[in-house]
């Protein structure tokens, strides 16, 4: 096999070719070495459309995740029953505005507007991850979004970090830092339950049943089902099939469950010395394409407050852009 | 109730810092833009840290943020007004945190027992302060919509200004001097903003130290039941 | 670029005294005081950074050293962002 540097010269010389088919076969070689050689792709370097736009789709998803994710943990923001959970939470819904940020520039890089992605997320083009559409029905609830959700976000998140694709993986990398905060603070909370009084030990384990089973849809469809993974995986998108990232999820989740003196609602959960892993139950894939098609507890809430929050700014960010516009001017006229 | 003799001047700070935190907490998931989300939590994070130290002076923070009826806050009414459009937020992050910042420079200058504690707030509130001025230069001096919520905001918050001048037990400072400072800072940044400084009266017919006194507007009973509703449902947890 | 639409800001962070600035991500904000702000409550909530610069596609502009303080402190004394600030049973793997 060429190196990425031979690779290179023979793009430099198609370069000089007048024949376009050979240039851009010359191009996709360099692109192939480098994602086989583990090297990173950065935003100026050529990449196949469909590279592109895979990147795109999968970044604006899970920077939307972020996004909407803030709405069902803020519910409890006001209603948090020490200052020193209110502080947690607070800083932690912060965060999560932070990561969709960085995951909205990171789409930038590849030539997408945040004000695009935006807009499709809000006429529903564009998905976020289904687990934020089931609501938050008690404070027990933040506890388990935080041990489950960002649990299950950081066993698919740590393999990003060394995705392809520079910007989503550097993000990654800052994410995935913060990420381990939320889920500590999620577990912690849950056991502070757990040890209390009957109420809050039953609140937690309510909170568990709860959110047990969508946490698990959260790596979405088997691998056999799922339309975009074998070329995401070729491509160094994602670097474990679904399956097995929701198996070692699982293994992670049943420990800590004990330790938590709480159960996970699944009796067929059990340990197999054969495979080394916990078998687990039937997961409800009916129920995961419903709440995927709209047709979840809270997917129409949840972008309508979005779309609220962001009419209801419009008259803000336009006042700022013309007072910078205004400030453009008169310094023009200045000089 | 552990509230310890002395503590009324913990109380007034400290109410102060709690509820406006809870206000601007209000705003998770909903600002204007992403950006103004961490910016709002950053300033809400940083008044629920004073609080916890200011209250923690008093008592036990928890009982009394949890357990206290409306009566007994000690906060301005200024804090406690609802978030209202973008445009209020900031008017009241103006107002209060120009007069913090002065206040909190007074006491940090000092040696009493809110000096260890201003020394370090006081960089945090000049923050706030800063965030407030940038904002109120561009809703001012920005479109005519903008423009007009903001002079509307300033006058509506403008008759809960004059309580914060009202003397605190236990805060040693000079009151009158704070309040011309105040007045200086603020006008300078509404002309700059192209605002005018509104004309009517800085407090209402019987409301000059009413917060201090513990009496509060309506709005703020509905926010301690939301904000008390968990703690209070079972008695003596830990949480 | 319609009325509401915030340029996009890169951003770069000095970690500590004696390291250079890094490019840390980017961000949108209708004008360079407002590019700042942003940057810092957004790349420096952790207390990761001394000071900032922002970049637009032809200026750039850096937050000068004397606003140190107000910028920078307030991050050190949020323990409960990081992840060691939570006490966790010994033997829980995997957190």
């Amino acid at each position: 096999m060429a190196t990425a540097a031979e690779h290179r010269t023979a793009r430099a010389q198609a370069d000089g070719t007048a024949d376009e088919a050979a240039r851009t076969a010359a191009y996709e070689a360099v692109f192939d070495a480098a994602v086989a050689a583990d090297e990173r792709i950065e935003p100026r370097d050529w990449m196949p459309d469909a590279y592109r736009s895979t990147l795109v789709r999968q970044i604006a998803q899970h920077a939307h995740s972020e996004i909407i994710g803030m709405q069902p943990e803020a519910n409890w923001i006001t209603r948090a029953p020490s200052l020193r959970r209110k502080a947690i939470l607070m800083a932690k819904v912060q965060d999560e505005a932070g990561h969709g940020l960085y995951l909205y520039s990171a789409a930038e890089t590849l030539g997408t507007s945040r004000d695009e992605l935006l807009d499709k997320l809000h006429t529903g083009r564009q998905k976020y991850s289904s687990i934020f559409n089931y609501p938050t029905l008690t404070w027990a609830d933040v506890g388990a979004i935080g041990w489950l959700v960002d649990g299950a976000a950081i066993t698919n998140q740590v393999p990003l970090c060394r995705c392809s694709y520079g910007p989503y993986a550097r993000a990654m990398v800052r994410i995935c830092k913060e990420e381990s905060f939320h889920q500590r603070q999620g577990y912690e909370l849950l056991l502070a339950l757990s040890r209390g009084t009957p109420e809050q030990h039953e609140m937690a384990q309510d909170a568990v049943n709860r959110w047990w089973w969508p946490s698990l849809m959260m790596f979405g469809p088997p691998d056999d089902e799922s339309a975009h993974s074998a070329q995401s995986m070729a491509w160094k998108i994602k670097r474990h099939s679904n399956d097995e990232l929701r198996q070692r999820f699982v293994d992670i989740c049943v420990p800590q469950a004990e330790s938590l003196g709480l159960t996970l609602p699944d009796p067929e959960l059990k340990w197999n010395e054969e495979r080394g892993h916990h078998d687990f139950g039937a997961i409800d894939w009916t129920e995961f394409w419903e709440v995927l098609k709209g047709n979840g507890p809270c997917n129409e809430q949840r972008i309508a407050q979005r779309r609220q929050a962001h009419e209801e700014g419009a008259w803000v960010r336009e006042a700022a852009a013309a007072y910078a516009g205004k400030r453009a001017a008169s310094n023009g006229e200045a000089r | 109730m552990t509230v310890t003799a002395g503590s009324t001047a913990a109380l007034a700070l400290g109410d102060d810092a709690l509820v406006l935190s809870h206000r601007l907490g209000e705003w998770a998931g909903k600002a204007p833009v992403l950006e103004e989300e961490v910016a709002l939590a950053n300033i809400a994070l940083d008044l629920l840290g004073q609080a916890r130290v200011l209250l923690s002076m008093a008592g036990d923070e928890d009982e009394l943020a949890y357990l206290r009826e409306e009566r007994d806050f000690r906060n301005l009414q200024l804090v406690e007004q609802p978030n209202g459009d973008f445009a209020h937020t900031i008017t009241r992050q103006l107002y209060f945190s120009t007069y913090q910042r002065l206040l909190y420079a007074e006491l940090a200058a000092g040696d009493g027992q809110f000096a260890p504690l201003a020394a370090k707030a006081v960089k945090e509130v000049a923050y706030h302060q800063d965030h407030a001025e940038q904002w109120t230069l561009r809703l001012g001096d920005g479109t005519a919509e903008s423009h007009r919520r903001m002079r509307e905001a300033c006058e509506a918050l403008w008759r809960y200004t004059a309580e914060m001048f009202h003397p605190v037990e236990g805060v040693d400072v000079n009151w009158k001097d704070l309040e011309t400072s105040w007045l200086e800072s603020v006008s300078a940044v509404l002309r700059r903003a192209t605002l005018d400084v509104p004309e009517g009266p800085r407090s209402g017919a019987w409301t000059a130290g009413a917060g201090r006194q513990g009496l509060h507007t309506e709005p703020f009973g509905r926010m301690l039941a939301e904000m008390q509703h968990l703690h209070r449902s079972h008695p003596g947890a830990s949480w | 670029m319609t009325t509401n639409d915030w340029p996009l800001w890169e951003v770069f962070v000095r970690s500590r005294r004696g390291l250079s600035h890094t490019h840390a991500g980017s961000l949108h904000a209708p004008d360079a005081e407002l590019a700042l702000r942003n940057a810092r409550d957004l790349y420096t909530r952790r207390g990761e950074g001394v000071s900032i610069w922002v970049v637009p596609s032809t200026a750039i502009t850096a937050s000068s050293p004397d606003e140190k303080d107000p910028f920078f402190e307030p991050a050190a004394d949020k323990p409960y962002r990081h992840p060691t600030f939570y006490d966790i049973p010994e033997g829980v793997k995997h957190l």
